[in-house]
């Protein structure tokens, strides 16, 4: 039952990624420079995350 | 007679106008009013013991911020019909929507564990157990979206944002200063010595929680689970622009009193603030205490649907208040089943809940700018809003109140995971 589940959810997961796979958004040079902005401040933030875990562990 | 039929006549159109916006009415007032979460309340209550009436102007400002960023969630859901969720996998493709629904998702689950602490500290104080709250809370949460209309749970919920008005008369049980409250409210300047870090740390604390990832994604929801048209939009408009001066008017209310009465005193949360009135004022302390219980449960209830909504729309279940559970089954499953699971944390004993409220904001500020960017890049879209689309004014008021947001609470965030980084 549970292997049915997780297969179900997967094949569910595959149809929403397929569904959008292709954005629907005009990609002008705007959006293009604001996700590339939000890219770079994610792996920041997320640099900053994994930094504060190593601290904390030592 | 003439004059008297033109007045009659304008009468009557004020009243079908009044009678629209009833009509209309709720997202926007809820939403906002909810922003006043069991956080918020704690945030306030130590504005004012720490700083009196001093930063009452600072709270006007973020009135319209609120409602600048919420009133493009009316204009993209009327026009889109769809939810924040879905918008951004259809805009911007399944990396970026995966990335904002599982961190809706985390960011809401960490938050409602922080309303259940709310709420549970609040009904401490009349000796209610803290299982017995996490049950009635879910049961009343639960209740309220079985059944099966949305109209229904909207005027539920505005009666819990009247609740939450109750800030209002119990600070005129105390008899504030008025003209002190005055100044503090109308010309801006900074508390007697000057600009310290702990005062940037609290202004900080105080744009944080005016504006929440979950709040973008569950008015965009709502707009388009309550079926509002372009049509509607202005009305949609004014909605929000009341919720947001309500929720100005209870984060003052809340100074008001705080600063009145425990003045310079330390507060650490809503409840010890509660707990202290209760020594001052018995009424005082229980309109405290019900405020936070109230603030704790509507934050809890909008955060929730946030996340149930998010997920019916991304795959494709049927996700509206207006269907019976047996046609929904999946979306009332989920939102039951996160109150469940937030409800839980708080009953564990020696749960890390004070590092679970530090995890929230951390973990807010990896979602918030990628929310805010989306709405404003949506919302410029010419092909999806036509001529709904922002102006240039609100543009540079959109695109400035976001890289404020997006500096002040990326800073909240690193200040939260190193404390003494900016002391």
């Amino acid at each position: 039952m549970i292997i049915t589940f997780f297969r179900n959810t997967a094949q569910t997961v595959r149809a929403i990624n397929q569904k959008y796979a292709t954005p629907h958004l005009q990609t002008s040079r705007m959006v293009r420079v604001c996700l590339g902005m939000l890219r770079g401040y994610l792996i920041l933030l997320i640099g900053i995350l994994v930094f504060k875990f190593v601290q904390a562990l030592h | 007679m003439n004059i008297l039929s033109k007045l009659y006549y304008r009468y009557k159109k004020i009243l079908k106008t009044l009678r629209l916006y009833l009509l209309i009415a709720g997202p926007g007032i809820i939403v906002m009013v909810a922003d006043n979460d069991a956080g918020g309340i704690t945030t306030y209550t130590a504005t004012g013991a720490q700083y009196g009436f001093h930063l009452i102007w600072f709270l006007i400002l973020l009135g319209p911020v609120a409602y600048y960023v919420q009133e493009m969630t009316v204009r993209l859901g009327a026009v889109t019909k769809r939810g924040h969720a879905e918008a951004i996998f259809h805009a911007f493709g399944s990396f970026w929507g995966w990335f904002s629904l599982l961190d809706l998702v985390l960011t809401d689950w960490l938050t409602m564990i922080t309303e259940f602490i709310g709420m549970t500290a609040a009904l401490k104080i009349f000796g209610v157990p803290a299982w017995v709250t996490v049950i009635g809370a879910c049961l009343i949460m639960s209740w309220m979206v079985l059944q099966g209309r949305y109209w229904t749970w909207e005027k539920l919920a505005l009666v819990f944002c009247g609740l939450n008005l109750i800030y209002v008369p119990a600070a005129f049980l105390i008899n504030p200063p008025i003209h002190e409250i005055l100044r503090g409210s109308l010309i801006p300047h900074f508390p007697p010595g000057g600009f310290t870090n702990d005062l940037f740390f609290l202004l900080m604390a105080n744009i944080g929680t005016t504006i929440a990832p979950w709040m973008i994604f569950f008015q965009q929801s709502a707009v388009v689970d309550k079926g509002l048209q372009e049509k509607d939009m202005v009305g949609g408009e004014v909605d929000t622009a009341v919720g947001s001066v309500l929720t100005v008017v209870v984060a003052a209310f809340c100074v008001i009193l705080t600063a009145t009465l425990l003045p310079g005193q330390h507060i650490e949360d809503a409840a010890t603030a509660a707990i202290k009135f209760m020594g001052v004022n018995k009424h005082l302390g229980t309109c405290l205490a019900i405020g936070l219980f109230d603030a704790g449960l509507l934050g809890a209830i909008c955060i929730s649907l946030a996340s149930s909504w998010a997920f019916g729309e991304v795959f494709g279940w049927a996700h509206s208040l207006n269907h019976k559970l047996k046609e929904a089954p999946w979306f009332y499953a989920y939102y039951i089943f996160v109150l469940v699971l937030a409800g839980t944390v708080v009953l564990i004993p020696g749960a890390p809940l004070v590092l679970i409220t530090l995890f929230v904001q951390v973990i807010a500020v990896t979602l918030l700018p990628a929310a805010l960017v989306f709405l404003i890049l949506l919302l410029n879209d010419k092909e999806t809003m036509g001529e709904y689309r922002n102006t240039v004014f609100q543009n540079i008021a959109n695109v400035g109140i976001t890289a404020m947001i997006i500096l002040v609470s990326t800073l909240y965030g690193i200040s939260a995971l190193f404390p003494n980084l900016l002391k």
